[in-house]
């Protein structure tokens, strides 16, 4: 049980892919400009990160030490690819505003990462689980960020919901502030990094009041290169 | 392990993984061809019924289509699709791509809607890069601005003032952004002067289907 718990600490949190990894920066900087925008890459982003996750530690004692890397690789791609195809057949409005993003859940590194970092060494249900605790871990990021740069730049949240659920999500949009004249740097690829950049620093804060406490140290685990 | 066993079987497994990951992909692109076939039809329906009200027309839109050929004039560089709506086979209004090319960020594309004696049914945005938050509100899901055109035609405003108000015209600009309107503007009218030379071709009530290419086009040599 305690694994368990930990595989999810360190997915949301310890080792948050977007705010203590840093991985996967190019797409988190770019569809964060929404709240729906960043809460669909992010479920993309995870439904791969099981699917590869769970395929990689089924065959991790078949495929020879060699040829690993293009095995993985080639697993993605193929998830990747089904993803795309079905977003595009079922979730077309999301699809094409996301548009080139969602191809490129390819080259996010965490995939590749946790695929070689861990489930290439672990059993079938942690492997799983840390998928979705990376994936979902990566997607809270997606959705606060797009949540306060949709704040910031144009005053409402959840706007477009119907791309994501359907056509009965369209009241969900809340004008928070209206008639609101739009804050342009939020919405721009600046008002991404400047947010990253608080969420880090506060994460950083909160770790850092609670480590004294706590006095627990996370062993860090091997970082993929790439 | 024989030396050559180290290089077949890593080799033979990478070829097993991809066989498997292409039969995935064969089935997944099969059983999704339908509805994605079916998506992008909706979505142009629904673009073009912005234009072209469902009431406004009796016949399938997207059935009754004229290709036409790569125009200078409309600023296309491969052939497009033309949508005709007729009401008991009178064709009453025509949709066609144009492209602004000198949008901030690159081509605007845009569709226009022509009704038979040359006015705007309206005009609409189906792609463009230009500025979150200035220049995308030539979107009509960003602000009223694209709807100015609507019931306007060649000679109204007269050809001179087709142009943004800041330039002497008589359509508004943008707040904060002036070269989106501008290349929207340009062509719109460029896309009203072509329909004007073409006009007898798209509205031929027989079962013409292609449209020649641009001869008396002004920009060509």
């Amino acid at each position: 049980m305690q694994d368990y718990k930990d595989i999810f600490r360190n997915g949301l949190w310890a080792q948050n892919p977007g705010l203590a990894q840093l991985l996967g920066l190019c797409p988190l900087l770019a569809v964060t400009g929404s709240v729906i925008n960043g809460l669909g890459l992010g479920l993309a982003t995870a439904m791969v990160l099981v699917a590869s996750n769970a395929t990689v530690s089924l065959v991790r004692h078949l495929v020879p030490q060699e040829v690993r890397i293009p095995v993985f690789v080639l697993v993605i791609a193929a998830f990747v690819t089904v993803v795309e195809l079905l977003m595009h057949a079922y979730l077309y409005d999301l699809y094409k505003v996301l548009g080139i993003f969602v191809p490129l859940i390819v080259t996010n590194c965490i995939i590749i990462g946790r695929a070689e970092a861990y489930a290439s060494r672990h059993r079938l249900d942690r492997a799983v689980l840390d998928g979705l605790a990376m994936g979902l871990g990566f997607t809270a990021v997606l959705v606060v960020l797009g949540a306060m740069r949709e704040l910031l730049g144009q005053g409402t949240l959840l706007a477009n919901a119907q791309f994501l659920l359907g056509d009965w999500a369209r009241d969900l949009k809340l004008t928070v502030i209206p008639d609101y004249r739009g804050f342009l740097l939020a919405i721009l690829p600046p008002g991404a990094f400047l947010g990253l950049g608080l969420l880090v620093a506060l994460k950083n804060y909160i770790d850092g009041r609670r480590a004294p406490r706590h006095a627990q140290v996370v062993r860090p685990e091997p970082r993929p290169v790439s | 392990m024989t030396p050559l066993q180290a290089i077949v079987r890593p080799a033979l497994v990478l070829g097993l993984f991809t066989l498997v990951a292409t039969a995935l992909l064969a089935v997944t692109d099969r059983y999704t061809r339908g509805p994605i076939a079916a998506a992008e039809r909706a979505a142009l329906l629904r673009t073009l019924n912005r234009l072209i009200p469902a009431g406004a027309h009796d016949n399938d839109l997207l059935a009754d289509t004229l290709t036409l050929p790569p125009s200078p004039a409309l600023g296309t560089r491969r052939p497009t699709t033309a949508y005709r709506a007729r009401r008991r086979g009178r064709v009453e209004t025509v949709a066609f791509t144009a492209v602004a090319p000198d949008g901030y960020n690159g081509d605007i594309v845009l569709l226009v809607a022509v009704h038979r004696d040359g006015r705007l049914a309206g005009v609409g945005v189906v792609s463009h890069r230009e500025t979150p938050g200035l220049g995308d509100a030539i979107e009509a899901s960003r602000g009223p601005w694209i709807r100015q055109f609507t019931g306007r035609a060649l000679g109204d405003p007269p050809p001179a003032r087709w142009a943004v108000k800041k330039d002497g015209g008589a359509f508004d600009q943008l707040t904060g952004a002036t070269i989106s309107p501008r290349a929207v503007v340009k062509a719109v009218k460029r896309a009203l002067a072509w329909f004007a030379r073409h006009r007898e071709m798209l509205l031929a009530e027989d079962g013409a289907t292609r449209v020649p290419a641009d001869r008396h086009d002004p920009r060509r040599p």
